[in-house]
């Protein structure tokens, strides 16, 4: 039988979904795969975010964190994580960093980059209007920048669940597990299973994403653009007319 | 050895592709005329990919060099799965093997695990175009390790003894809780039904080691002739029951260009190498010293008296 036929008759098999090898079931793993994304995703959305807001609306130290997001970037996640695992010991620890500087860049980049995106005009106008500067971040550039700001989480958050099944390389849990233990033991079905249910999981919350991405903008901006009478009546076509300049400006 | 074969092939696809490369080079070499232009007195020693085991080709190789024999090297050739037909297709003469690991490569339902059981069964599964010649005494197998501490704490001496400790947590490669000498075996060889499992994907290296000296795992499966077993004291439980198959160090020889002179060279080699003497290779190579290969073999024939300067 094809191999990935036997992946997908492995995943369909209704006792893996409690118990492999008498371990944890592709249900736990799925949740300790998310687990991992979530804790690593709170950690860079505290870092990066306040720091591509200073840089965005400051527009000072943004070749350094270019710069800084480049290098972090060439890291190779694995060594990284070899790396750290001697000196901190297996476990969660060592995971979570090494996810968190993978999704630091992306973030940060979508940041500063949605509000540098933002009509320097419109900043003036506000200014003119008598706003503080927070009230111009939180009022005027941060709603603007919405749609891109959502989408550099957007990547953050894939790369991280992409990444997540390194953990399995020194004993973590989530998908990983799977894919690890399924070429070691020569079970190849579990391996491409646990391969797809990484793709699956990965494209179930892009699609989340896509719908937040959606609500995202807000109704001030999507009142300018073509097509906002359509969209005010729920049309759907228009919606994604509205949203799909700032996304593509995001990736 | 099977585990560590397995452990390089999770190093990626890095790893894959040098193996390839070199099955490239060996095979068009070969092709180029390899048997048309050997003389009778030149041997190929190939080795697979980790340290100990280009060790050992070293010193089979230095050894045949003392008795005549030109001897050219292929070592770093990759796995098994790799190295093994060519050695069949004569591409390599020679390689450094374990009996354990090398019988249940060639027959998959294998059960012997004592090491005359073991050298017995691999005579009859060697394929017709391959001879083993004397195994050492010298073994690299799998072996359970605990520290001192954990050890005295419970009372520790072999595998068996673990039955009575409460809470204890396994480190070892994923394979480990599938493979026949693994879990399945430390339940129904010992009676032990209660492992909990830790997976670690790197053959008793560096990270196992550090989980067991932090103490999140408690028993961690590492190869006997590990240099870090002798480093942190750890204590080996022993084996009484010969769950671990047997894996002395054996040289597998590609028959064709099998003889006396290179039988009796082979042996008086494995004659002489021990457990200890693998294990201090591996702490001078491995270690902080970071030996040279061949240099480090040399000093071992020297000391055992097979090369006389």
């Amino acid at each position: 039988m094809n191999i990935f036929a036997q992946g997908f008759q492995w995943i369909f098999t209704a006792s893996h979904w409690t118990d492999v090898n008498g371990s944890a079931g592709i249900g736990a793993q799925i949740l300790f795969h998310l687990q991992y994304t979530v804790i690593a995703l709170f950690f860079v959305v505290i870092i990066a975010v306040p720091l591509g807001l200073l840089i965005g609306h400051t527009g000072k130290g943004r070749a350094v964190a270019i710069t800084a997001s480049n290098v972090s970037r060439a890291l190779p996640t694995l060594g990284l994580l070899a790396l750290l695992i001697l000196v901190i010991g297996i476990g969660i620890v060592p995971t979570t960093i090494v996810l968190v500087i993978l999704g630091i860049p992306p973030l940060l980049a979508g940041v500063y980059s949605g509000l540098e995106s933002v009509d320097r005009q419109t900043i003036d106008a506000a200014r003119a209007m008598g706003m503080t500067e927070l009230q111009i971040l939180f009022k005027v550039e941060v709603p603007l920048a919405m749609a891109l700001l959502i989408g550099g989480l957007r990547a953050a958050t894939l790369q991280i669940i992409a990444t997540v099944a390194v953990a399995a390389v020194y004993g973590g849990n989530g998908l990983g597990r799977f894919v690890l233990d399924g070429i070691a033991q020569n079970d190849f079905a579990k391996a491409v299973g646990g391969a797809v249910l990484i793709i699956v999981l990965a494209l179930v919350v892009d699609g989340l994403y896509a719908i937040i991405q959606r609500f995202a903008v807000p109704r001030g901006v999507s009142r300018g653009s073509v097509g906002r009478k359509h969209a005010a009546r729920g049309g759907s076509i228009p919606v994604v007319a509205t949203t799909r300049t700032p996304i593509t400006e995001g990736q | 050895m099977f585990a560590r074969k397995k452990s390089l092939i999770l190093t990626g696809v890095l790893a894959t592709a040098t193996a390839v490369a070199l099955v490239g080079c060996s095979s068009s070499s070969s092709l180029s005329g390899n048997d048309s232009s050997k003389s009778a007195g030149t041997i190929t020693v190939g080795s697979a990919n980790f340290s100990e085991n280009v060790v050992l080709a070293d010193i089979y190789g230095q050894a045949l060099a003392a008795k005549g024999f030109t001897v050219k090297y292929k070592l770093n050739i990759g796995a098994r799965a790799v190295y093994i037909p060519a050695l069949e297709a004569g591409d390599i003469d020679v390689i450094p093997e374990y009996s354990g690991s090398i019988l249940s490569y060639l027959d998959k339902t294998a059960a012997a695990t004592s090491g005359a059981d073991v050298a017995s069964a691999l005579t009859k599964a060697l394929p017709s175009t391959l001879v083993a010649y004397k195994p050492a005494s010298a073994a690299d197998s799998d072996s359970l390790n605990v520290t001192p501490a954990f050890a005295q704490a419970n009372n520790l001496t072999s595998i068996g003894d673990l039955k009575n400790v409460s809470k204890w947590i396994l480190a070892a490669n994923p394979e480990f809780q599938t493979r026949p000498d693994g879990i399945p075996g430390l339940k129904s060889v010992y009676g032990l039904d209660n492992i909990n499992f830790q997976a670690i994907s790197d053959g008793g290296g560096p990270a196992t080691l550090k989980a067991l000296l932090d103490n999140t795992v408690q028993v961690a499966d590492i190869y006997s002739t590990t240099p870090s077993i002798v480093d942190n004291k750890l204590v080996t439980l022993t084996d009484p029951k010969n769950l671990f198959a047997s894996q002395e160090v054996i040289p597998l020889v590609y028959k064709k260009s099998a003889s006396s002179k290179l039988e009796s060279a082979l042996n008086a080699v494995s004659a002489k190498l021990t457990t200890k003497d693998l294990l201090k290779l591996n702490s001078e190579v491995q270690g902080d010293s970071k030996t040279d290969p061949a240099v480090a073999a040399k000093a071992w024939l020297k000391s055992a008296g097979l090369l006389s300067k």
